[in-house]
Formats: structure tokens, sequence, C-alpha cells
């Protein structure tokens, strides 16, 4: 009988306790700040985000673990490097989240910054972020889970008085709770049939199960596998991603697109590599399938929006998201075949990392553009290159990135890394799949960039024709972006997205950088 | 000179592009401002071109002439340990001389747009603005243009110069987005279509050749192109030879382009500036065909063995089809357009250098890299001309310009009548002319094909492909006959139109020297290849 009062190492829970204990302390603050200092709050939450980044260097041997049943054994807490790996990308997600809504609130335009109950909402969520990488057995593995999407639906909710914003969260909502129910009783199903939670003794006992129990694993792997989909908003259950992107506050959907991927996708992997591994037969191909599907379906959706629609650069960005995660996909599927799972996983690592940076780039972008157009049409973006050089030249390197072409060429070679473990895995047929799914994402990419380029009322179809000088000069409306100059850019907006630009350079030069989480054994 | 210098040289000609590209978009630096920051930024272009075809050059006359099939000025360095890319760099016999058409022709753009700075054609024709486009921001900009050409510029020659499958792909890749604004933005008529045509195509045919590529690297070992040359593909199975030849050969015959895949091609030519059909045709296409001869000739020769035949036949239905669809477009009534007609000559002399490659013989393959260079020479001049020639008539539809008997460019303006005259009879492969030499070749090597390929197939191609140079002849004479002469009445006619320019008299006598010089002493590009050729070819 060990002892019941366990060690807890502290260190290695820093990344999480940091944020936890800084959200409950903004909340309490948020009570006696007069509502003119309120500001101060988004700063100090930055700056908590960045420090909970910093107490990852101690740990980055990767050797830490806690919550253990037997010292050094089947710990519930690992911080391994795919925690950390992950963990970077959480809190740097949610610190860019943050910088984002100190520049533009939760109204999009304003220019208002959040109340308390915002900053308390965005930690709690970015904690639950932080913990999920590090679970390893599924009860900590679906609390952390929960804890990361909670919040969110009321951070989606949180644009006061605007129908979209409600409908969006309850979408949200609705659809998440189904998800953790079906997660839950998968998982009921595996405890049941292996008598175990933690993953890895869930994988030795999975491949002895007695016979009359065999049925039922199956049943609870598949159903715990649907929940994360979810999450992850692969195809068929993307549903709500679109709506919900679009009603939420732009910082909220820019946090969603890049941590709440991250959430699901390293939930899949954790449950997928490590607890279901005796059953990797099945769900290789059909993560291939499921990958195959939710690129087509997110590229072909976002190929069909129109330039002219209500806040059609969010709608498009959200659909693009539904793409790569489907790109996130494929090395995971080749994981299943793979004779070493936890290395082919480091290609899903390295592209979510360059996706993170990226996507949270052209969000930043589309923060800065929307404070002058509030309508967010992909229209308002027409000659932006014109009004803002700088924040135009940015935009267009992301989505190059995001489409890897050349000048992204951290884009091109997360791609390659991608493709790359599919072509190694003899998955030759969601290679092709891919390589058609890479040619329509292009084409939607690249008219968003040209429009970046184009003269301010040229062809736009809502000015009638007229001389070009009379055009930049006198309507009003020829360039939604014209006018966001005259607004100026806040300091908060312009270093996220000044962040992200240089650190899209960096990688760009040595890709090396991310891409070498491809080459080693991750778990 | 020894091989350090060279090193540096080459990764000078390589990075200075680059820089030049950045360069261009940041303010100029007082002193150099120039007229107006128009001027100073297309003579920014100038200077940086210049200086890498000056170092190119340098690179050329210190390059050991002895040994042509050696890799020389090589450079390797580890750059991304997780995919194994090496930034390794060489240049041989068989590249250096695309590597300096590519700056000669770059520098030669350059020098034109200075005197001529480019304009949308949609926007010159509204009036006022039109006499200062440059001034206006957020109207195509000369900075943008500058950035843009010196960025094709730097992705060509990378493409000629790394020795690294994946660094090949991202050096295929790297011209797309340059070329693809220089057709939206300066182009005419149909130009955002057309862009976005071409770009989708090559992309399609790009990715599927990295599935090739990452198929060699992952099977092979090593993404390292003199390794994998070396090795004459002796690591890879029969069947992922099959795979590899036919998933990169795709790629490499969009680009070339190969018929039935050529259709961006005629829209991207008709659609883009003059300095755009140039770059196109001279440089990019030979991308293609360089790739295939670079990479799939010596890494997986029983691949190639076995699709030799379908590409040869490919690529003689392609030239028959090219010089059909020129005689077409050529006949009077029939509203062709000339950048048109010279695109879809392009598909069928490019049908000449796939012909040589699909020959798998050292005469072959060297015709190939021949017919190369002289159609980026020969290709290059005619794209000049004909915008020359649609800038002073404000078209180039051939029934506007000809009228009913003929624009009589030699009465109106004799000496572009006579270039044009000139650069036509060299396209056609006329003796003497630097055309001749490598369809000949390609032709000879058809007619003897190299390693149990069948023989009377190949005199069919052979054959096939020798009716289609009369083909080339009859249409290329009737553009001259429709272009070049006329009626009296037609040569006096009102407004009197400006001959050749002092400027495109500096871009355009370079081409026209060097396709004579080839033309009459081909042995100096023959001794670069053929060693380099034949080692290549695996001493089969």
């Amino acid at each position: 009988m060990p002892s019941l009062v366990q060690s807890v190492d502290w260190t290695a829970l820093t990344p999480v306790v940091v944020p936890a204990a800084l959200a409950v302390a903004v909340l309490v603050a948020d009570l006696f700040l007069p509502p003119a200092r309120k500001a101060l709050l988004g700063w100090v939450t930055a700056a908590g985000l960045l420090a909970a980044g910093l107490t990852l260097i101690p740990l980055r041997d990767g050797h830490r673990g806690t919550f253990c049943q037997t010292p050094g054994a089947s710990c519930s807490y690992a911080a391994d490097h795919f925690t950390l790996v992950i963990q970077v990308l959480v809190l740097g997600g949610a610190l860019l989240t943050a910088l984002l809504s100190l520049a533009t609130g939760t109204t999009d335009g304003t220019g208002e910054p959040p109340s308390g109950e915002y900053w308390f909402l965005l930690l709690s969520s970015a904690a639950g972020g932080a913990l999920l990488p590090a679970s390893r057995d599924l009860i900590t593995l679906i609390v952390a889970l929960e804890v990361t999407t909670l919040p969110a639906f009321a951070l989606v909710g949180l644009r006061r008085g605007d129908r979209l914003a409600s409908e969006a969260a309850l979408k949200f909502f609705l659809s998440s709770v189904t998800a953790t129910a079906v997660s839950l009783l998968g998982i009921s199903f595996v405890y049941a049939a292996t008598g175990t939670v933690n993953l890895s003794e869930v994988a030795t006992a999975l491949a002895h199960t007695p016979g009359q129990l065999d049925h039922l694993a199956k049943v609870g792997a598949a159903l715990t596998l649907v929940g994360f989909a979810f999450k992850l908003a692969a195809a068929p259950f993307h549903f709500w991603v679109p709506d919900t992107y679009v009603g939420a506050p732009l910082p909220v959907a820019a946090y969603l697109s890049v941590v709440g991927k991250a959430a699901g996708f390293s939930g899949l992997i954790l449950v997928t590599v490590i607890a279901f591994r005796p059953y990797h037969d099945v769900w290789g191909p059909a993560l291939g399938v499921l990958a195959a599907l939710t690129m087509t379906v997110g590229n072909v959706g976002a190929l069909r929006q129109r330039p002219d629609a209500e806040r059609g650069a969010v709608r498009l960005l959200a659909w693009s998201s539904i793409g790569q995660a489907g790109y996130l996909l494929v090395p995971m599927a080749a994981a299943a075949s793979a004779r070493s799972p936890a290395h082919e996983i480091g290609a899903t690592v390295a592209y979510a990392l360059m996706y993170g940076v990226v996507n949270l780039g052209a969000f930043a972008v589309a923060a800065l553009v929307t404070r002058g157009a509030p309508a967010g049409r992909l229209d308002d973006y027409r000659g932006l290159y014109a009004a803002r050089p700088l924040s135009a030249l940015a935009l267009a390197f992301f989505l190059l990135c995001l489409a890897g072409l050349p000048p992204g060429v951290v884009g091109l070679f997360a791609k390659v890394v991608v493709f790359s473990s599919a072509v190694g895995a003899q998955h030759g047929w969601l290679a092709v799949i891919m390589a058609v799914n890479v040619v329509i994402a292009l084409a939607y990419y690249l008219r968003w960039t040209a429009l970046l380029f184009t003269r301010p009322g040229q062809g736009a179809p809502a000015i009638p024709a007229q001389s070009p000088a009379a055009a930049a000069s006198a309507a009003p409306g020829a360039g939604a972006a014209a006018s966001a100059a005259v607004a100026g850019t806040p300091f908060a907006l312009g270093a996220a997205i000044a962040l992200t630009a240089a650190a899209g350079l960096v990688l760009s030069g040595a890709p090396q950088i991310v891409l070498r989480y491809a080459q080693g054994a991750l778990l | 000179m020894n091989d350090t210098a060279l090193q540096y040289l080459l990764a000078a000609i390589l990075v200075l592009p680059l820089l030049g590209a950045v360069a261009a978009l940041l303010p100029a630096p007082p002193g150099l401002r120039g007229r107006d920051p128009g001027q100073a930024v297309l003579r920014h272009g100038v200077t940086v071109t210049g200086a890498v075809l000056v170092l190119s050059l340098v690179l050329a006359a210190g390059f050991d002439h002895g040994h042509p099939a050696r890799m020389q000025a090589t450079t390797d360095l580890t750059w991304i340990p997780a995919l194994r890319v090496h930034l390794h760099l060489g240049i041989d016999g068989i590249s250096l001389p695309l590597l300096v058409l590519t700056a000669l022709l770059t520098f030669l753009c350059a020098l034109y747009s200075y005197f001529r700075p480019p304009a949308a054609s949609g926007q010159a024709a509204s009036g006022a603005d039109a006499g200062a486009p440059t001034a206006r921001t957020g109207g195509p900009s000369p900075k943008a243009f500058v950035a843009l050409v010196l960025l094709l510029e730097s992705g060509t020659l990378a493409t000629f110069a790394v020795l690294d499958l994946i660094l090949f792909f991202l050096a295929f890749e790297t011209v797309l987005i340059p070329m693809y604004f220089l057709i939206a933005r300066w182009g005419g008529g149909d130009r955002e279509r057309s862009a976005l045509r071409f770009i989708l195509y090559t992309v399609l045919g790009s990715v599927v050749m990295l599935l090739g590529l990452l198929l060699i690297g992952v099977k092979a070992g090593t993404f390292d192109m003199v390794a994998l040359a070396t090795d004459n593909g002796s690591s890879l199975s029969h069947s992922t030879q099959l795979i590899a030849v036919l998933a990169v050969g795709l790629g490499l015959a969009v680009k070339a382009p190969m018929w039935p895949l050529h259709s961006w091609l005629p829209d991207a030519h008709t659609a883009a500036p003059t300095v755009g059909s140039v770059l196109l045709a001279g440089v990019l296409l030979k991308m293609g065909t360089y790739g295939l001869v670079r990479i799939l000739l010596p890494m997986a020769p029983e691949g190639m063995h076995t699709f030799a035949p379908y590409l040869a036949a490919f690529a003689v239905v392609g030239i028959v089809y090219g010089s059909l669809a020129c005689l077409a477009l050529a006949r009077q009534g029939n509203g062709g357009d000339l950048k048109r007609l010279i695109a879809y000559s392009s598909v069928g002399h490019m049908g000449f250098v796939l012909l040589g490659i699909a020959s798998l013989s050292p005469a072959g393959v060297n015709g190939a890299l021949f017919a190369n260079i002289a159609h980026g020479l020969i290709t290059g001049l005619l794209f000049f001309l004909v915008g020359a020639v649609k800038d002073r008539y404000g078209s180039s539809d051939l029934d506007q310009l000809a009228g009913r008997t003929g624009a009589a460019l030699y009465g109106r303006v004799p000496r572009l009548g006579g270039l044009l005259a000139f650069a036509a009879v060299a396209s056609l492969g006329l003796p003497g002319l630097a055309g001749f030499w490598g369809e000949m070749l390609a032709m000879f090597g058809a007619f003897r094909p190299g390693g149990g390929l069948s023989r009377p197939a190949y005199l069919t191609f052979t054959a096939v492909a020798a009716f289609g140079t009369l083909l080339t002849a009859a249409y290329l004479l009737t553009v001259v006959r429709r272009i070049c002469m006329g009626d009296r009445d037609t040569a006096h006619a009102q407004p009197v139109l400006a001959d050749v320019r002092g400027y495109e008299f500096a871009a355009w006598t370079p081409l026209a020297a060097l396709t004579v010089l080839a033309g009459l002493w081909p042995a100096v590009l023959l001794g670069l290849t053929d060693p380099a050729v034949r080692s290549l070819l695996g001493g089969n």
C-alpha cells in the first residue's frame, strides 16, 4: 500500500498553475479597480501568460511527471517534450489573443477594452489547454478538455446585444456538450472493458481484452474518438465552426482556431497513439478518411465564399481552418501504420506550430482592418497595400504561408513534412487528395492576396464607374482600408502583427526550429 | 580561378537578386533618388540584374571547361536536418548555359523596362492617369514590379543551381507568385483569370511532382541529387521508379509544357506583359525540361525507359498540334493574336526538346539542351518584337495589324520588320541560326534512340517531327508575309511609326547576336553539355 499523501512536483505544474491562479486574481482584482484602469487587467493577463510560457524553460529536458501511482511510473501528468511544445502553442496563442482583445475589445471596433470576466475566462481556458497535453489518464484528459471549452462558450457569447453572438454561443455549446457526452460514454465503456483509465495501461489492457468485452471496448474507443473529432472540427463534425467564428468576437475566433484546435488534436493524439494503440488498424484508416473529408469540405467551403458577404473574411478563415485541420490529421493517419507512431505525430505538431503563428497573424490583420470597416467583408481588403503597406505585406505573407507557397517558406516546408509522412506510410491516396486540396486552397488564399494589392475602388461592385482619380479621393466607401488608415494602429495590435510576422520570417529562414519536432519521438 | 571563389560567386548570384528584391521595396537612399521614385527603382533593377549578369559571366569564365561533367562551385551546408535538406549548390555543363541565359534575359528585361516603364494596359488607356501611373500609390508601381522580377530571377537561377530535390521544389515554386502578379497586375485582356489559371495548373503539377520527389527521397534515403544521380536508380525498385517518373514527369510536363497539359500557356502569354512573356517563354519553360534531364534521366533510368516512348509520342503530337494551331491563327480572318501564336509555337518547339529527351540518347539529349537555349534566345526576341509591334499599333491582333494586304513593316519600320523576319526564320530552324541545331540533333537522336527503345516507333516519331518542321516553316513564313510585307499604300500610311529605338536595340542585339553565334558555332554549347549528358545517362 503506497503512501496516500502524494508528493506533487509543482515545478512541472507551473505552466498550468500560473494561468489558473492568475485567472482568480484577475477576477478578484476586477472588483476593486476603477473603470478607468480596467485596461491594466489585460496587460496583467498578457504578462502572466508570458510568465507561464517562461516557466517552460526549466522544464525543457522533458523528463518530469507528477501525480504518479507508483513513483516514476504511470503518472497522470507528464511534462515530456510533446506536452511542452503544445503548451508553448497554447500559451503563445492565448498571449496573442490577449493582445488582440486589448485592441479590439469584445465588440470589434469600438476599442473599448473588455471587462474583467473576459480575462478570467480567457485565462481559465488557457489553463485547461495547457493541462490537456500533459494529461496521461482519461479522466484528467476529459476534465482538461472541458476546462478549455466551457469558458470558451461564454467568450463566444460575450458580444452583448448581438443576436448572432448568442446564436453562435448556443450552437457551439450544444455541439460541444454533445461531443463531451459522447466522449464520456466512450470513456466509461473503455473503463468498463479495461478497468483502468491510465492511457498506457489502457493500451496494455486492450491488447488482452476478454472476448465478451471486445465489442464494448471497440465501441468505447470509437465514441471517444468522435468526441475529440468534434473539438478538432473534423468533418462531418465541423458544422458549428463557421457560424461560431463569425458570431464570436474576433480575438475569440482566433483563439478557437488555434488553441481550440490544439486541444482537439493533442487529445486525439494522446488517445490514439497511446491508449488505443492496439486498434491502430482501425483508427488509422478511419483518421485517413476523416482527414481527406475534412480538408476537402473545408477548402471547398472556403472557395465558395463571396467577397461581398458580411464578415466574409472571418468566415473564410473559419472554413480554411477546417481545411487546415484536415492536414493536421494526415500524419496521425500515417502514424497508425508506422513502426514508431510517436515519431510521425511530430509532423502534426510541427504543422500546428506553423499554422498557429501564421493563422493568429492573419486574424491580427483582420482585427486591424475590421476596426475601420466593421462589416468585415473581403472587399474591405481591396487596396489595403495603398493604405497600410506593412500590414498588407504581413497579411500576404501569412496567407501565402497558409497556402504553402514561397515566400511563405515555412508553410511550404510544413506541408512537405506532412506530405512526406503520408508518402512514407504508403498512404499515396491521401497524399494525392491532399495535393488537390492544396491547389483548391491556393485559389482562395491567392484571390484574397491579390485583393490586397488591387487599387482601392477599382472594379468594386459598390462604386459606379468613374475616373480612378475621383474614386480614390472622393468616394468614401472606395477604400474601407483607406478610412482605416485614419484610425491608426493600437499598440497591442501592432505588437501582435509584428510578433507573428517576425516569427514567420524567422521560421522561414530556419524552418528547423519547428521541423525538428518532426524528427525525433515526442511522446 | 579556384573553387572557393567560384562557390562564393555562385552563392552571390543566388542571393543578390533576393536582397535586391527586398531593397526594391524600401525607400531609396539619398543620392540614389533619381528623377522620381519610379525611375530610381527601375534603375535599381537594372543595376542588380546587371551585377548578376556580370557575376554569372565571371562564373562562366572561371568554370573549368575541361571538365564540364564535374559539379563545380559546390557548396554543401546542412539547412533543415529534420527533412535532410542540404543547401547543396553547384553547376555543371548542363546548368551553366541556362544560368547565364536567365541572367541575360532578366537583365535585358530590366533594361527594357527602365526605358519603357511597365503599365497595366487596361489602365494605360484611361486618360490623364496614364501619364503618371507610377506616382500614384496603390496602382501597379514599378517598385513592386522590380521586386517581383528580381524574386523571379532568384527563383529561376536557384532552380538551375540547386542539387537537392526539396530545394529544387522550393526554387520551382518560388517563381510562381512573382509570375502570377506580373500577369495579374501588369497584363492585358483577361489577365486575372489567365494568371489564376497559370498558377493553379502549375501548382497542381508541382505538388504532384513533390509527391514523386518525396517518394524518391524516402526510398533512397537521401534528397541529394548528386548522390542519387551517381546511384543511377539502383536503390529504387522498378515500381518505385515507375511511380516516381509518372509523378515527377507529370509536374515537369505541365511546366514544359507538354501536349495535352499546355492549355494554361497560350492564355498566360496572351495576357502577360512583354517582360512577363519573355521571361515565361525564355526561362520558366526551361525549368520543366531541365528537371527532366537533371532528375529523371539519371535517378530513375528504368522508369524513364518505360515511359520514354509515351513522352516521345506526346512530344510529336505537341509539335504537330502547336504548328497546326499556329497555322490556324495565322490565317486571314481568324482573328489570331500574335502573342498567342508565338505561345503555341512554343508548344511546338518544346515538343522538340521533349522528343530529344525521350530519345534517351546522347545526341537527342544534347539536342534538347541546345534547343532549350535556342528557344530561350529566339522566343525571347520574338516576344520583345511582338511587344514592340503591340506598343506601336495598340493591338497584337493579326487581322487588325495586317488588314487585307499586310502590315508592310518592311516599308513602314524597316529595321523592326527586318528583325522580326530574322527572328521568325531563326525560329523555323534555318541552318546557320540557333534554332537549327537543337531540333536537328533532337530528331537525329530520335532516329537512333538509346538503350533498347523500339526503333520503328521512334522512326515514326522522327518522321512526324520532320513533318512538323515543315508546318512550322509554313506558319512562320505566313506571319512574315502578313506582317512584314504589304502594298505600297500601307507602307506610307500615316501616322509614321517609330522604328527601332536605341534602348530596343540595346535589349535585342545581344539576343540576335547570340542566335547567330550559337548557329554558326554550336560547339560552344555542345562542348559543355555533351560530357555532362554522357555522365548523366550513366555510360549506357
